[in-house]
């Protein structure tokens, strides 16, 4: 293999793992304050490019304008889901919430088939978005770029808001112990609501820049990329953020080396994924960056 | 209530079981015959899932991959060696499976095995996992095992399934296997095993303590829970006739986790109702997609408009029903009288009040 090819991948990788980041950021911070698998997650990243699509088509916004709405229009989405279908389950065994999240995923899924219709749709990428840049005889795409300088804008955006914030201290908080932050007149129902909006504008931002790169819509299409950030999530220690960043970008990294070594076995790239999730389960079970809890008896 | 004529009561119940289940064979469409087999199997997989995740505590969602070994080992073994030859059109079947025949039973009877085998294999290592995390390891085991048998074309036949397995299965079978599960499993949970897999379910530490081997439990009931799967996998082979690998995607999973969690965590009745419930409103709604007219307005059929509809009904259920039907609480014939008696009280002194 020459060193451009290699030096192509890597590029490749970067990006799909920074898409990868975005949407693991929501199943963590949701599972680090309620400490529940938002298994929805991955239907409201399949909702946002859904969003932009039609309004480009119907309303005829400019481009960034209908990507602003869309991001909104799944943000709002996010925190809805979560007030109908969480909150009452707050005091509820942990099962019958991640049954609750179950239920928005197909609801979502199939709520799309009947709006949007079943039939996939091709995306109308903005000229932008298709430039191809020559580095001598490596060809990247501006969506590489785009994608990579975009997810790293966000993530430095949702570190300053955890991390710098006064809303993001009341989530860390929350995180540590939801009954204390409440006793401590922290409005848990609005970080909670904080949370889910974050998430979800971040998946957001991950399914456009995911449909730029993969320019086909169809129902379905956030199982996949769904899943797999989640790996992500648990991969880099669900709960982390940094974690979850990590874990999005050795992810992406490692699928698109393992394709790339390993040509004829590309079928097995999914399955590779998740032996690289059981493996790190087995040997560091609170993922790269987890901290290990211990159990008291 | 004596012992003895609660066994009277359930000999009369499973006369009668065994009566409706011809009457549903020789009267009923192939349809509706449909949706009673696929509750029957769905019983089996619910109480088997129960067993290590309801009795056991262990959160497993490896289901559909058991299931998925014993579909295609049942595939493999029922159908007739010249039609192998036919249906694998990518690349011919490998050297052992082209002459292996086994009579249903048998076949059904090994897919249990080599499902349990699967999950000896896996449970070892993996179930020293807890919570969310041995969740998220046996699901990933599971989508090892459909990635796999989407990528052995000359065993599986790949991505494009196989075709026209012999229609063995019917309600005789499917009922059977679900009544032979739930006596097993309810004999383990009374028995001394069971005591020690629901002390590992309420608290581990002070299991262990007591003198209980966890790994040994755990194994043990995860190996038996796959081994009803994977038989239920052959029976749902045999009962659709097709298979590919698509069918076992985690969604599947999902599902039995719904209809256990839906019946009540660690209650087999509920498992039972719940199994049942699910499959036929997931019937039933099918009209509403499907468009009507209304005098001379006609209204579109609208697919997805079912599952929007029955993700509702079953996200309602659970926000109004946090612990399930049943909520642990389990069938048994004093229960049965109990609720009876204190119907009919209380229809006395209101004469005519609907109950």
């Amino acid at each position: 293999m020459t060193i451009n090819l290699f030096l192509q991948n890597v590029a490749n990788g970067l990006s799909l793992g920074s898409l990868y980041a975005l949407i693991a950021i929501g199943y963590t911070m949701v599972y680090g304050i309620l400490r529940l698998i938002n298994f929805a997650h991955g239907e409201i990243f399949m909702l946002a490019p859904y969003f932009l699509y039609f309004g480009l088509l119907i309303f005829h916004l400019p481009w960034w304008a209908s990507a602003i709405v869309a991001i909104g229009l799944t943000a709002l989405t996010g925190m809805l889901s979560e007030k109908i279908a969480y909150k009452p389950l707050r005091d509820a065994p942990r099962i019958s919430a991640l049954i609750s999240a179950i239920g928005v995923s197909f609801f979502l899924q199939n709520l799309a088939i009947v709006v949007f219709s079943g039939i996939p749709k091709s995306v109308h990428r903005p000229v932008f978005f298709t430039r191809i840049f020559q580095f001598g005889e490596i060809r990247i795409q501006s969506t590489l770029f785009a994608s990579i300088g975009i997810s790293v804008l966000f993530l430095s955006l949702l570190v300053y808001i955890v991390y710098q914030t006064k809303t993001g201290l009341a989530m860390r908080a929350i995180s540590r112990d939801i009954e204390t932050s409440r006793l401590m007149g922290i409005d848990v129902n609005k970080a909670i609501s904080v949370t889910f909006i974050i998430g979800s504008s971040l998946a957001a931002v991950g399914g456009i820049l995911w449909s730029l790169r993969f320019p086909q819509l169809f129902p379905t299409m956030g199982m996949i990329p769904g899943l797999k950030a989640f790996i992500a999530a648990v991969v880099g220690g669900i709960g982390s953020i940094p974690g979850a960043m990590l874990g999005g970008f050795v992810l992406g990294m490692s699928e698109i080396l393992f394709v790339t070594f390993s040509p004829g076995l590309s079928g097995y790239r999914d399955a590779f994924v998740f032996l690289i999730l059981i493996l790190i389960l087995l040997f560091k079970p609170d993922g790269i960056l987890g901290i290990k809890v211990q159990e008291k008896v | 209530m004596k012992k003895q004529s609660e066994k009277i009561y359930t000999l009369i119940a499973l006369i009668i079981l065994v009566l409706l289940v011809y009457l549903a064979q020789h009267r009923l469409d192939a349809y509706k015959l449909r949706i009673l087999n696929i509750g029957a199997i769905y019983v089996t997989l619910g109480v088997s899932l129960n067993l290590i995740y309801g009795f056991t505590g262990q959160f497993s969602l490896g289901h559909a991959g058991f299931m998925a070994i014993g579909a295609y080992v049942t595939a493999l073994l029922v159908l007739p060696p010249y039609y192998k030859e036919i249906i694998f059109i990518l690349e011919p079947l490998a050297w052992p499976f082209t002459v292996l025949q086994a009579p249903f039973i048998v076949a059904l009877f090994l897919s249990g095995l080599l499902a349990a085998l699967a999950a000896f294999l896996i449970g070892l290592p993996v179930l020293r996992l807890k919570g969310d995390y041995l969740g998220i390891a046996t699901l990933g085991f599971a989508e090892i095992i459909r990635i796999i048998a989407n990528n052995l074309p000359h065993i599986t036949n790949g991505a494009l399934g196989i075709k026209g397995i012999p229609e063995y299965t019917n309600l005789w079978w499917t009922v059977g296997v679900a009544a032979v599960t739930i006596y097993i499993i309810k004999g383990l949970i009374h028995s001394s095993y069971g005591r020690a897999l629901m002390a590992i379910r309420e608290n581990e530490v002070a299991a262990e303590v007591i003198g209980i081997n966890l790994t040994y439990h755990k194994v043990m009931s995860f190996t038996i829970s796959a081994f009803f799967a994977g038989v239920a996998g052959g029976l749902f082979a045999c009962l659709l006739t097709t298979i590919d690998p698509k069918a076992f995607m985690f969604v599947m999973t999902f599902n039995i986790l719904a209809v256990v969690v839906l019946g009540g965590l660690g209650s087999i009745t509920g498992t039972v109702i719940a199994a049942f419930l699910f499959n036929f409103f997931l019937e039933y709604l099918r009209p509403i997609e499907a468009g009507f007219s209304f005098g001379p307005i006609k209204f579109p059929p609208i697919p997805g408009l079912r599952m929007v509809s029955f993700s509702i009904l079953l996200l309602a259920l659970i926000l109004y029903k946090q612990r399930g039907l049943m909520g642990g609480i389990e069938f048994s014939w004093r229960g049965l009288f109990q609720f009876i008696n204190r119907l009919l009280a209380k229809k006395k002194p209101t004469e005519g009040s609907a109950s």
